[in-house]
């Protein structure tokens, strides 16, 4: 098991250092000065040329990237040219709340998913079947961000039961908390259901057709045991790598999302930090990105080994 | 212990009527005959056209401020209503097509070649495809929209910028597509004979991997466009698209945003157009993979 | 119309004690509903199995014989329609909803597949499997029931049980994983089987061991078996009684040394006469000429009429399950020649 796990982790590495790699060149390599742009138009060439030597933006390019390397190794990430902070210190702040909105919205899309998924499969062709697929169709097509809107009118200003934008994290109290997470996280996770709902279906009506099924019902199990443990182990399989896919998706997703419902989260933390080429924050940003996305891999690959024994000895 | 041909499997006597209908039937004939195919193609159509056609259907400048029409709901005279600025929005949803569309189709014919060519590159040589997909593994995970977001911030928003990011986050899927395939059909003995007879391989490629390769390609393009319409949108929402000279979709709803509650016609209108796009896009996709390759095709 | 046959069950195979009727099947029939209205598949099926008796019901693929056990077991798809009697030690059955009978599955009957690879799950440990039926059925708490497990696969001939209880099906060998379906079946102390081509996956070595055990658990347990198969060697074999099934139609029923020396149903002989001959491979194969009527598609009639060299215009009104001499057939000119 723990090779198995260590040779995913192996796999995982090119998926931290890519992106990132590409977004240190991207940025160091465009125009745009942040000591420029901190400064401001007033500016002095000196003043400028003396931020720069200061932040360390005047040596060549591989030596930034080794500083920096070894700056992640170390978990000194710099300082944001922006804030004046630690990058380790700002990022966590942005980062729980984008990683909550993420989490919720998956929850809430694997319950709905898998809930319809089932209903539809075990009513095939019934109309309640032909719903469910037409609503999961409609579901993949849906912009998150004009779902978001539509949401907004509906229940924040025309119903009144949500606030319209802000953030109460949760130890403001759990209802709080809810009230202003929860259109956020169901716009975001309406693709997310949908495409679930549509795996689930079709991995239910595969399974459902298995001669182990059959072999179930023959020793006399309760339904509610065929369907619920029977079918499910097998059927559950597809829609968790499903479910792993869908975090860089929501991850990125939660951009327009924290915008449109002014959550302070990192994607729209990062969207700022760009525009302002604060060079440590966007690459701390992306950097946590990778490692979120990574470590969820891992998890994924760990329920994957539990489910299936199969797997453990590859 | 010989018995007579079977013509029924015992089991599955007659209860599961759906069954996997292998046809002759050319492909023009099995796309007409399924009506989701064909009713993404006319929906296609339509949009195609009014976008065409915008200059002739909504004349004059959409983005030309209005202060005195205001807020005017839908009616007779502005079919989709009036904006905070007095815009026409029947005006502006039929422009605004015409970049969304232009764009999609642009990034999709731009990604999709990439694709094509590295994916084959990627299937017949092995040391390229060892370092080609290990790159294309660690892109693929990561949120496109933040790398196209960066990449915006940093080129300014505009068009090209656009059709850039999107079209290099977007060669990831198809290329996998793509590269899957000619791993199939590179193990054909043909590609064997062909080889050691010293046929060259650029002949190689056009000959035999580009029509095995044609119809994913084609259920592929579908899904790239649609989502390449969706990813302009969402970046020029938050305005890191195309720009705020240029109109789309998605920047028609930045503004709207703030007046939902006095005007949910200016959310409802551009929405509505960007869904139904991206709506027949993946119908078409959906039908054309189950016309193309019924093997592919899923119980429905 | 046919007329009603007395059970087989009321003969005894050894003079003195008539044996108890576990299954009894009388004029079985299911048809599939769909949108053109009623498909039958299996018509006027009757046959009953005693207690410690071993019943095969013989036919190529298509006529039936798996689908007439599903509705014994009440696993038969949900736009079946059953008609006729199945009562089961003493009790009517087939009155009772498919739920209902499913419920007795386990507990009174037990089923062994073909594939025992496709049919065990296959992430599930074998121990869990077990366990899940013992408890379910049985209501043994988790140890009892992982000790009677462990004792089962020990009966079946399953070395080190406790391991395997903990192991999956993909560790095991094909025959290995029959025994284990076997003990699964039985593990309820049901007191019908029935096995549906237990052996036809297996290699012929393993065959062997596998009816071997399974004729072990017949006598030990005195179970009542049906025994589905197209394979005739077995049927000579292991059972006593066969039950010939050809388009859905039972054509021949009888002791089963009767049926292979003489049998009275020309499709019957035709089944014989095809089995290839154990010589130095010199004779012949002789087929059955024609192919089998697919459902739906069957003649007005003797459904075996257009294949067999003795039909008539007599032929053309169906046959009734008649006493020919030692055996039962549907054949308005069942062959003669017996010794």
């Amino acid at each position: 098991m723990l090779r198995y796990l260590g040779k995913r982790f192996l796999l995982i590495l090119p998926t931290i250092f890519v992106p990132l790699i590409l977004v240190f060149l991207l940025l160091r390599l465009s125009p745009g000065d942040p000591a420029g742009m901190m400064l401001g138009d007033q500016a002095t060439a000196e003043q400028i040329a003396a931020l720069r030597n200061q932040l360390g933006l005047d040596q060549p390019i591989w030596v930034q990237f080794l500083l920096w390397i070894r700056g992640i190794v170390t978990l000194d990430l710099g300082n944001s040219i922006f804030f004046r902070e630690p990058v380790m210190q700002i990022i966590p702040r942005y980062a729980g709340v984008t990683i909550l909105l993420a989490v919720v919205a998956l929850a809430l899309a694997v319950l709905i998913g898998v809930t319809l998924g089932l209903i539809s499969a075990m009513n095939r062709n019934k109309p309640i079947d032909r719903g469910v697929v037409t609503a999961a169709v409609l579901g993949i097509s849906l912009p998150e961000f004009w779902f978001a809107l539509l949401l907004i009118f509906v229940f924040a200003v025309t119903l009144r039961w949500f606030p319209v934008a802000g953030y109460n994290p949760p130890t403001a109290g759990l209802i709080a908390f809810g009230a202003t997470i929860f259109l956020p996280a169901l716009a975001l996770g309406v693709r997310q259901s949908a495409l679930m709902t549509r795996m689930m279906r079709s991995s239910m009506l595969d399974v459902l057709n298995e001669p182990y099924i059959t072999t179930a019902r023959a020793q006399g199990l309760p339904e509610s045991t065929v369907i619920g443990r029977y079918a499910m182990r097998t059927a559950a399989m597809p829609v968790i790598t499903v479910a792993g896919l869908s975090a860089g998706y929501l991850l990125g997703g939660a951009v327009t999302i924290e915008i449109i419902f002014a959550l302070p989260g990192l994607g729209r933390m990062l969207v700022e930090a760009v525009g302002r080429r604060d060079y440590p924050l966007v690459e701390g940003g992306v950097l946590t990105i990778s490692l979120v996305l990574a470590v969820l891999n891992l998890v994924i690959d760990l329920i994957y080994a539990i489910l299936d024994p199969r797997i453990r000895y590859q | 212990m010989s018995m007579t041909q079977a013509t029924s499997p015992d089991r599955l006597a007659g209860g599961d009527e759906e069954s996997f209908v292998t046809t002759n039937k050319p492909v023009w004939q099995r796309l007409v005959a399924n009506p989701t195919a064909m009713t993404s193609i006319i929906l296609l159509v339509v949009l195609a056209l009014s976008a065409v056609l915008a200059p002739l259907l909504a004349p004059g400048n959409p983005l030309k401020v209005s202060p005195a029409d205001r807020f005017i709901p839908p009616g007779a005279e502005h079919f989709f209503g009036t904006d905070n600025l007095g815009r026409d929005m029947f005006n502006m949803v039929l422009h605004g097509g015409r970049t969304s569309l232009f764009v999609g189709l642009v990034v999709t014919a731009i990604s999709m070649s990439v694709a094509v060519v590295l994916g084959a590159i990627s299937g017949f040589y092995r040391q390229v495809d060892m370092v080609l997909m290990r790159i294309v593994d660690g892109l693929m995970a990561f949120p496109g929209i933040v790398l196209a977001t960066a990449a915006a911030a940093i080129m300014g928003p505009s068009m090209s910028t656009v059709i850039t990011s999107l079209s290099i986050v977007l060669v990831a899927p198809s290329l996998r597509v793509v590269r899957g395939q000619v791993l199939v059909v590179r193990e054909l003995q043909m590609i064997e004979a062909a080889r050691s007879v010293g046929v060259p391989t650029l002949r190689l490629f056009t000959r035999y991997i580009l029509p095995a390769v044609s119809s994913p390609i084609l259920v592929q393009a579908s899904f790239i466009f649609s989502a390449a319409v969706l990813g302009e949108a969402g970046l020029s929402f938050i305005g890191v698209g195309i720009g705020p000279k240029e109109l789309s979709w998605g920047n028609a709803l930045t503004e709207a945003r703030n007046y939902i509650a006095q005007a949910p016609w200016i959310v409802l209108f551009p929405g509505l157009a960007l869904m139904l796009t991206i709506l027949a896009l993946n119908l078409l996709g959906d039908s054309l993979r189950d016309i193309l390759d019924p093997r592919l095709a899923r119980r429905r | 119309m046919t007329a009603h046959i007395s059970p087989l069950a009321a003969e005894t195979v050894s003079p003195g004690a008539a044996r108890k009727a576990v299954l009894e099947v009388e004029n079985l029939s299911l048809a599939f509903r769909n949108a053109d209205g009623l498909l039958p598949i299996v018509t006027d099926v009757s046959f009953a199995i005693a207690e410690g008796e071993a019943v095969a019901l013989v036919g190529e693929s298509g006529c039936g014989k798996s689908i007439t056990a599903s509705a014994i077991m009440g696993i038969a798809p949900d736009n079946a329609e059953i008609g006729g009697t199945i009562t089961l030690n003493g009790a009517v059955i087939s009155a009772l909803p498919p739920k209902d009978r499913r419920r007795l599955c386990g507990r009174h009957m037990g089923f062994i597949f073909q594939e025992p690879m496709t049919a065990l799950h296959p992430t599930l440990s074998i121990g869990r499997q077990m366990t899940d039926t013992l408890r379910h059925n049985l209501g043994l708490s988790h140890k009892d029931a992982t000790d009677r497990a462990a004792e089962l696969l020990d009966r079946v001939g399953i070395p080190r049980a406790r391991d395997i209880l903990r192991g999956y099906v993909h560790e095991l060998s094909g025959g290995m994983r029959q025994r284990v379906m076997i003990a699964l079946a039985i593990s309820c102390g049901p007191s019908l089987i029935i096995a549906d081509e237990p052996t036809t996956a297996l290699d012929v070595t393993i065959q062997a061991q596998v009816l071997d055990l399974l004729e072990d658990m017949r006598r030990e347990l005195n179970l009542a078996m049906l025994f589905i198969t197209h394979d005739l060697e077995v049927v000579g074999d292991f059972c006593e009684k066969a039950v010939v099934m050809y388009a859905g139609d039972v054509v021949e029923r009888g002791f089963s040394a009767d049926i292979v020396r003489s049998p009275a149903h020309p499709y019957a002989r035709g089944l014989i006469d095809a089995v290839p001959a154990h010589d130095d491979g010199r004779t012949r194969l002789t087929p059955i000429l024609g192919t089998v009527p697919p459902v739906g598609q069957w003649p007005e009639g003797c459904r075996f009429a257009p294949r067999c060299g003795r039909a008539d215009a007599q032929c053309r009104t169906r046959p009734s399950l008649e006493r020919h001499g030692v055996t039962d057939a549907r054949c308005w000119h069942p062959l003669e020649d017996r010794p």
